[in-house]
């Protein structure tokens, strides 16, 4: 009796939250793959029997649709201009605080990791406040300076990167406290044998730091991009994928296909192809990581 | 001796040198730092101003007239009530999950049993799914379950996470086997020696996840926006894009609403970010 009990506890332990996994994480997966191949929509959920088969008709069709193909282009201009500035800037803020000795350096910590745990609607909101044409800080700063005015959100280029500009604010902080981290787990010994063969700050910076870094590198680099390919709450909340679908991402386009127009077929279609994507550029990250190791 | 005074007089040099450093960089971080607060104090600003003056073509940085009109506002014409019910709810099931998540990590970490690697790995694989994928099928899950304009239906998606899972696994692997073996020979059911032995023994990483789980809870929005139907299970986080699209020309009441939802988040963050910050060595993320 006593073992039989030992044997269970453990699945006692562990069926609630299995349970939800499976019933949340695992079988959507099966059941995605299953309505890509389906024209199910309102109708359908209503009445089974009336979602029919269409083979590869959705894949078909949303890899020729305008719309969709401008949401691939909308992704990766974001991931290419904000995957190497979130990096860039939340190491160089990192190298910064961990340079400085005095206990200020320790508050700016929490200044520059503040913005990554507020919400995002109400940040979009007030970013929509700055970024207003007419009633903006931001123009009315420039106009101080007698600067024309931008138009943040209303030029299709200059929209994506005012979302970049706000995406990149709220993912400073927790990469900066990530490298933070990884900075603190170098051994000071290895900077203090670099200043007795007198190397200088940039010498020590470039051929320890960076070096010994590669890890932590590596790390913000894949999940960031992950993180920017599903960029979605900020086009949905400031710009709602306009001017003219000029910053609608593919997360966006899947969201709104999916719960707006109700063809769910169609969205899975979609999330499928973005599934991938992400799975082959990850894949291609670590090649190339791998390659690299070999030196 | 002469000597001695060069290497001194060096010495100061670098010294000085290090000094400059370490101003110009303090300098460079303290107008970085001030550019990103400048979005939450001019959202604090303007959420005191009256109407008027947030439209007014020069603005001001401090109200020329302080009023909390907007504040009441939000509860007068808006159900911000109702949302921040919802939102507390909401917060309150969250921490149900954190206890799903650490009851889970307990098992992987300190039970042998059949199908503990191949359950473990799947619960790892989970992490890798992007959201977009499982959004709709998850819906039609729950539609078919009749959970659509739920709470339930709400709080269930995103109940229990594989990141937590692991987290609380890695740290209670540390726990000594003794300690458990000694509680269970006193008598301890199995439900006891987590609840008075391994929980407590959790702290540190509980109090990492316990604020987490409350900053994300206190934030969702998703499965909010995509559940309820109606505005009687809004959180504060759809009442606030609600908010922006009814009254999208009053950035008095925008900042208000707003101000309302960031401003206990960033109490709760300067109150408990040693733990936050510190939380991430503790999580091995190096």
């Amino acid at each position: 009796m006593k073992s039989f009990l030992a044997n269970k506890t453990p699945y006692f332990f562990i069926a609630p939250a299995i349970i939800l996994l499976s019933l949340f994480s695992i079988l959507p997966i099966f059941v995605a793959l299953f309505i890509s191949f389906t024209d199910l929509d309102l109708v359908g959920i209503a009445d089974w029997s009336l979602v029919s088969f269409v083979g590869l008709e959705n894949y078909k069709e949303v890899v020729s649709d305008p719309i969709f193909v401008k949401s691939i282009l909308n992704t990766l201009f974001y991931v290419v201009i904000g995957v190497p500035l979130v990096i860039v800037l939340s190491l160089a803020i990192a190298l910064m605080i961990n340079f400085g000795k005095a206990r200020i350096f320790k508050a700016f910590r929490v200044v520059f990791y503040m913005p990554s745990i507020t919400n995002v609607v109400a940040v979009a909101v007030v970013w929509s406040y700055l970024y207003n044409p007419h009633l903006g800080l931001f123009n009315y700063i420039l106009n101080l300076f007698h600067l024309p005015d931008v138009p943040w959100l209303q030029d299709p280029t200059i929209a994506k990167i005012s979302l970049i500009l706000l995406a990149l604010w709220r993912a400073i902080g927790l990469n900066m406290i990530i490298f933070l981290a990884a900075l603190q787990g170098i051994p000071k010994t290895y900077y203090e044998a670099a200043q007795l063969d007198g190397a200088n700050n940039w010498k020590q910076l470039t051929k320890i730091t960076i070096p010994l870094l590669r890890y932590a590198i590596f790390f913000v680099s894949i999940t960031t991009m992950i993180g920017w390919l599903q960029f979605f709450e900020e086009p949905f909340v400031m710009t709602n994928g306009g001017p003219l679908d000029s910053t609608t991402s593919v997360a966006l386009f899947i969201y709104r296909n999916g719960f707006q127009f109700s063809n769910f077929g169609y969205a899975a279609a979609g999330s499928f192809l973005l599934f991938i994507a992400i799975i082959i550029i990850t894949m291609i990250q670590f090649k190339i990581q791998n390659k690299q190791q070999d030196y | 001796m002469k000597f001695s005074a060069v290497s001194n007089q060096s010495l100061s040099k670098s010294i000085k040198q290090e000094r400059r450093q370490q101003w110009v960089v303090g300098i460079i971080l303290a107008l970085g730092g001030i550019l990103v607060s400048l979005p939450f104090v001019w959202m604090i600003l303007s959420a005191f101003k009256p109407e008027s003056e947030v439209m007014a073509l020069t603005p001001t940085l401090f109200p020329e007239k302080w009023t909390i009109e907007n504040f009441k506002n939000l509860f007068v014409n808006m159900n911000f009530g109702l949302y921040l019910k919802n939102t507390v709810v909401v917060v309150l099931w969250s921490f149900v999950g954190l206890f799903l998540n650490a009851m889970a990590g307990y098992a992987f970490a300190k039970f042998e049993f059949k199908g503990s690697k191949q359950l473990f790995f799947m619960v790892l694989a989970t992490m890798m799914i992007p959201g977009q994928v499982t959004m709709i099928p998850v819906y039609l899950i729950l539609n078919q379950m009749h959970l659509i304009n739920t709470m339930a239906g709400i709080v269930l998606p995103g109940l229990v996470g594989a990141f937590g899972i692991f987290l609380f696994r890695q740290f209670m692997t540390t726990i000594p086997d003794e300690l458990l073996e000694a509680a269970r020979l006193d008598g301890a059911g199995e439900l006891r020696v987590f609840w008075q032995i391994v929980l407590p023994m959790t702290k540190p990483i509980l109090a990492v996840q316990g604020i987490f789980t409350f900053i994300a809870g206190w934030n969702s929005f998703l499965w909010p926006l995509i559940i309820a139907n109606d505005e009687s299970l809004y959180t504060l986080s759809v009442g606030l894009q609600l908010l922006k699209g009814q009254y999208g020309g009053n950035f008095a009441l925008q900042m208000a609403g707003s101000t309302f939802m960031v401003v206990p988040i960033v109490i709760i963050f300067i109150l408990f970010q040693k733990y936050i910050i510190d939380g991430y060595t503790i999580s091995g993320m190096k």
